[in-house]
């Protein structure tokens, strides 16, 4: 095993950054210094790519430090296939919001920056922990500086009136935003207290061994589950995802549209099928379904939005419910798809909200009607657009085609009809990301602000090329990720068809 | 009462010797002096406090019994630091805000001292007549704190309601002392318990139901309970703020401390101890409702603070209903008590320190004076924040390890329907919470303001405080650890 702290310095290396962020002088200085900050985070964290070892279905560069000793909780770090891409997906695109955002933040840019390598040691320590307490408070952790990042930074327009207080919108997305997520974490915290009481310890390896009533797991899986189901989100818990998308600065949006939302699927993945097996062979039928009324209503809304950046943020409702279903066909291509999806969404939906954030700061306008004809004036945007916007909606070739095709005969293996819906949802998407394309880009080229508009300069070339080079890779080349993945994947879905251990019925509730 | 047992008595001598010491150092040695001399009575202050606190150190780790009315152990212990450390803080508080509201700054530490007093006693004590002493002399002393500003009437609104509501709670309390005392003939807590379940005092055992209600009013009068809680809010809003700090610090883990030593010492046996747990169920669903609900609707920050101390408090009961009996368990609830109420301290009063530092700067006490903080006073917006993610419960603070421990004595003897409801309580909570964040950072102010100035001892208290909010988050183990061990000592009682 590898000496080196690896992960430990992936998830504190931003927060550190961070801190010393605040004492330097200097617009200029503070941008370098973010992103530097963030480019080694994301340089070390490739380490954990060359340094995989193949074919390992368990966790690797393990750091294991008792915390709070009298009481069991553990610093306690790792990374399998299912949280690697993640990891590397989170100090990726930090990367690029930074560099996105090196203009168009005019005011407070310091603090702006700050909270955003803040918000990354809270998602790569979400995906990295193993200890529940610890997983517990980078879930919150990541919650502040959201809250900050939309409440702060959002756009500024229009007023909302909640409980007597006249309140901005994106103050109230924000207030929404943190207060769904924080209502979910606080059953979590009651269910992660239950798994302690029974298994004595926080160690999510070791509570994965214990053996639960099935009565008990469906309870937990509930708590667990509405936590998570918040945060994908999964229809019906999704209302305050449109309201903080739209809100949120671009960095915000794609942050939380490419990683936050991720945390939602991979606590699915990671803690409710292999903490409570039974429960999710009972309930999952019922939350793939779920799942597509997410794919079908995210779409069919998408569909009629008039601001381009809402249709991306119902876009994401249908793509998350794509997630969630390879994750509840509860087979290892379901499971595996979903993971590399995750990946892709991550990647095709920061790059459309990242496109559309660029077309904003031109045109201060993100109305569908106000453009028209774009690509005869800005033929890169043009012509980058449209191959994000393909890569969101599955083209072969392209990495969402890979990600959704392994979901799409996961679901099949399950239940037919789930996958004849489930391509539905892609026909779906084609549409509504064609109608965007050709509303902004086609048509005549009739309006006057629309022909004054700069082309992408080279920062936005070199923000958006990454994103799209790796498309093609991951695209091209799936079975790169697939092979570190589908070991994980597999061991998932097998710890979920073994037959459980007889359950211990301890009684705990005696004076 | 034995020559040796003095020893143990030390703090108590050192904090009477000590304000009769700060009084006689303002009458006499100050009467003419300059006004800079005076100054330095906040730090005679601290100063025997400081003794005090070495004063604990000799009789330590014992746990035995004085006098017969005090008992020394270290459930006690754990409460005399905490009076300690809280008024030490308060006097932080105190220093530039009583100085230049009031010429009688010096009496003011006098005081604070005697309340350190009275809640060491309060603490120890073991017999109904000796809590009872020991209440009133905290309440008197309260009283007299919270109209502190004679000429401001809503220092003098405070002062009335506090007494008027306290005469009434501690003459009911009294009745339910007497009702007891009747029952078994004694007014020793061992001696109750003994009493209460032998057999001769079978025929009285029907007023054990109506002495733990009256009994509450007293204990629920001092920890703001609902609906013991009518007083606090204005209470809250015109007492002089650091008063406030220590009303709803110091003075409510007092009557928690006596709480849970009345009712598992002096109630601890299976059959009694079911009656006040299920009536204190009721209060703390109630209580933390109530407080919850109609902090929603404060646009004081004072009064937000006093109706989010009342909430708070029903968290607090939670722990002690969900009390168990084997202390070698991670969460016997009274731990959990201790370790909220050590958290609890910490937040509130630096939550306190931000709002007298405002207060003291602009005068101001509205939320919405505060619009706009963060560009003003980026600090104190700062500091204000992490007090109030502590009150919300986020980690890594001090209010996540006290929601933690008394989430998890809950959890363990599976309150689930009480588990629920403080769940969505602390959702609403947070709402309230936000929204002081939402003006600090996100409302621009009104008019610009310069930045405020922070008196140093009053940036002593913010550091403290702070630090220790966070520390309690991060490095939890010493604080679990000290609170099991003095949470022990209470529990072997019950059975």
């Amino acid at each position: 095993m590898n000496q080196f702290p690896l992960l430990s310095v992936i998830t504190l290396l931003p927060l550190v950054g961070g801190l010393i962020l605040l004492a330097l002088p200097g617009a200029r200085l503070q941008k370098w210094w973010a992103l530097g900050v963030s480019l080694a985070t994301f340089v070390i964290s490739c380490l954990l790519f060359v340094w995989w070892k193949a074919g390992e279905a368990g966790m690797q560069f393990v750091e294991r430090l008792p915390w709070v000793p009298q009481f069991n909780i553990q610093y306690y770090l790792g990374v399998d296939g299912l949280s690697l891409f993640l990891v590397l997906l989170t100090t990726f695109l930090t990367v690029l919001v930074i560099l996105f955002s090196w203009e168009g933040v005019e005011q407070q840019l310091k603090p702006f920056l700050a909270l955003l390598l803040l918000l990354e040691t809270g998602m790569i320590g979400v995906f990295v922990a193993l200890d529940l307490v610890l997983f517990y408070a980078f879930w919150e952790l990541s919650l502040i500086p959201m809250y900050f990042l939309i409440g702060g930074w959002g756009d500024a327009h229009g007023t909302y009136n909640f409980l007597g207080r006249t309140l901005s919108w994106r103050v109230y997305a924000a207030l929404k935003f943190f207060l769904y997520t924080f209502a979910g974490s606080a059953l979590m915290l009651v269910a992660i207290l239950v798994l302690y009481i029974r298994g004595g310890t926080f160690d999510l390896l070791a509570l994965q061994q214990i053996g639960l009533a099935p009565n008990l797991q469906f309870w937990l899986f509930l708590a667990f589950g509405l936590a998570f189901a918040i945060k994908v989100p999964l229809f019906p818990f999704h209302t305050w995802l449109p309201d903080a998308h739209v809100e949120a600065p671009t960095a915000g949006s794609v942050i939380l549209a490419s990683v936050l939302l991720k945390m939602g699927t991979y606590g699915f993945v990671r803690f409710c099928l292999p903490l409570f097996p039974d429960a999710s062979r009972q309930l999952g039928p019922w939350i793939a379904a779920l799942a597509i009324v997410g794919i079908l209503y995210g779409a069919l809304v998408a569909l009629v939005q008039k601001d381009v950046k809402s249709l991306v943020a119902y876009s994401s409702v249908a793509h998350l419910g794509f997630v969630m279903l390879g994750i509840f066909a509860l087979n290892a291509q379901g499971v595996a798809g979903a993971t590399l999806q995750m990946v892709n969404h991550g990647l095709s939906t920061g790059a459309l909200f990242l496109m559309v954030g660029m077309l904003y700061n031109r045109r201060h306008t993100r109305l569908l009607a106000d453009f028209g004809g774009l690509w005869k004036q800005i033929p890169i945007y043009g012509f980058l657009f449209l191959i994000v916007a393909l890569s969101s909606a599955g083209l072969p070739g392209l990495n969402g085609f890979v990600g959704e095709f392994n979901i799409l005969l996961g679901a099949f293996q399950m239940n037919r009809a789930y996958a004849v819906f489930g391509t539905l949802g892609i026909i779906l998407a084609a549409w509504y990301l064609l109608v965007a394309v050709r509303q902004m880009l086609h048509g005549p080229l009739n309006k006057a602000e629309n022909m004054a508009v700069r082309d992408l300069n080279v920062r936005e070339i070199v923000t958006l090329a990454p994103i799209i080079l790796l498309f093609f890779v991951i695209g091209l080349f799936p079975n790169l990720f697939f092979d570190k993945i589908n070991p994980s994947a597999q061991a998932v879905v097998d710890a979920l068809n073994r037959p459980q251990p007889i359950v211990s019925m301890a009684v705990d509730s005696e004076r | 009462m034995r020559a040796s047992d003095l020893i143990h008595l030390l703090p108590e001598l050192i904090l009477l010797g000590g304000a009769a010491l700060v009084l006689l150092l303002d009458i006499v040695w100050l009467r003419r002096a300059e006004e800079r001399r005076r100054q330095l009575l906040p730090y005679v202050a601290l100063g025997v406090l400081l003794v005090a606190a070495l004063g604990l150190i000799p009789g330590g780790g014992d746990n035995v019994s004085v006098a017969t009315m005090l008992v020394f152990d270290p459930f006690a212990l754990f409460f005399k630091v905490f009076a300690l450390l809280a008024v030490a803080l308060i006097v932080l508080l105190a220093t530039p805000y009583m100085q230049t509201r009031t010429p009688f700054s010096g009496e003011f530490y006098a005081l604070l001292l005697a309340t350190a007093l009275a809640i060491c006693l309060a603490v120890s004590a073991s017999n109904l007549v000796m809590i009872y002493l020991s209440m009133e002399f905290l309440s008197i002393t309260s009283y007299v704190l919270a109209g502190y500003f004679r000429q401001d009437r809503k220092s003098g609104e405070a002062a009335l309601k506090y007494f008027l509501y306290g005469a009434t709670a501690s003459a009911v309390m009294l009745y339910g002392m007497s009702l007891l005392y009747g029952a078994t003939g004694t007014t020793d807590l061992a001696g109750l318990v003994a009493g209460l379940s032998s057999g001769a005092a079978g025929q009285s055992a029907w007023l054990v139901t109506p002495a733990i209600i009256l009994l509450l009013a007293g204990f629920g009068f001092k920890a703001s309970l609902v609906p013991f809680h009518q007083w606090a809010p204005d209470t809250y809003e015109g007492a002089p703020t650091p008063v406030t700090a220590f009303l709803s610090t110091a003075s409510k883990a007092t009557g928690f401390a006596i709480l849970m030593r009345v009712f598992l010492v002096g109630m601890g046996a299976a059959s009694m101890a079911s009656q006040w747990i299920s009536l204190l169920v009721a209060l703390s669903v109630v209580t933390m409702t109530l407080g919850n609900l109609t902090a929603l609707r404060q646009t004081n920050i004072k009064r937000l603070l006093a109706y989010s101390s009342i909430a708070q408090a029903g968290y607090i009961l939670i722990g002690v209903v969900a009390v168990v009996s084997d202390s070698t368990r991670i969460f016997t609830g009274i731990n959990g008590v201790l370790i909220y109420l050590l958290a609890y301290l910490f937040t509130n009063v630096g939550a306190f320190a931000v709002v007298t530092a405002i207060e003291d700067a602009t005068g101001k006490l509205e939320i919405k004076d505060y619009s706009g903080l963060v560009r003003r006073s980026p600090w104190l917006a700062g500091l204000l924040f992490i007090f109030l993610i502590s009150l919300t419960g986020v980690p890594p603070t001090g209010g996540f390890l006290g929601k933690f421990f008394v989430f998890g004595a809950a959890v363990q003897t599976r309150m689930w329907v009480l588990l629920a409801i403080a769940a969505v309580n602390s959702v609403v909570a947070a709402f309230y919470y936000l929204n002081i964040v939402r003006y600090m950072f996100f409302v621009p102010a009104a008019e610009e303001g310069e930045p405020i100035r922070v008196g140093r001892p009053l940036q002593g208290a913010l550091a403290i405080t702070a630090v220790v909010t966070v520390l309690l988050g991060l490095i939890p183990g010493p604080v679990i650890l000290w609170a099991s061990e003095s949470a022990r000592s209470l529990l072997l009682a019950l059975r």
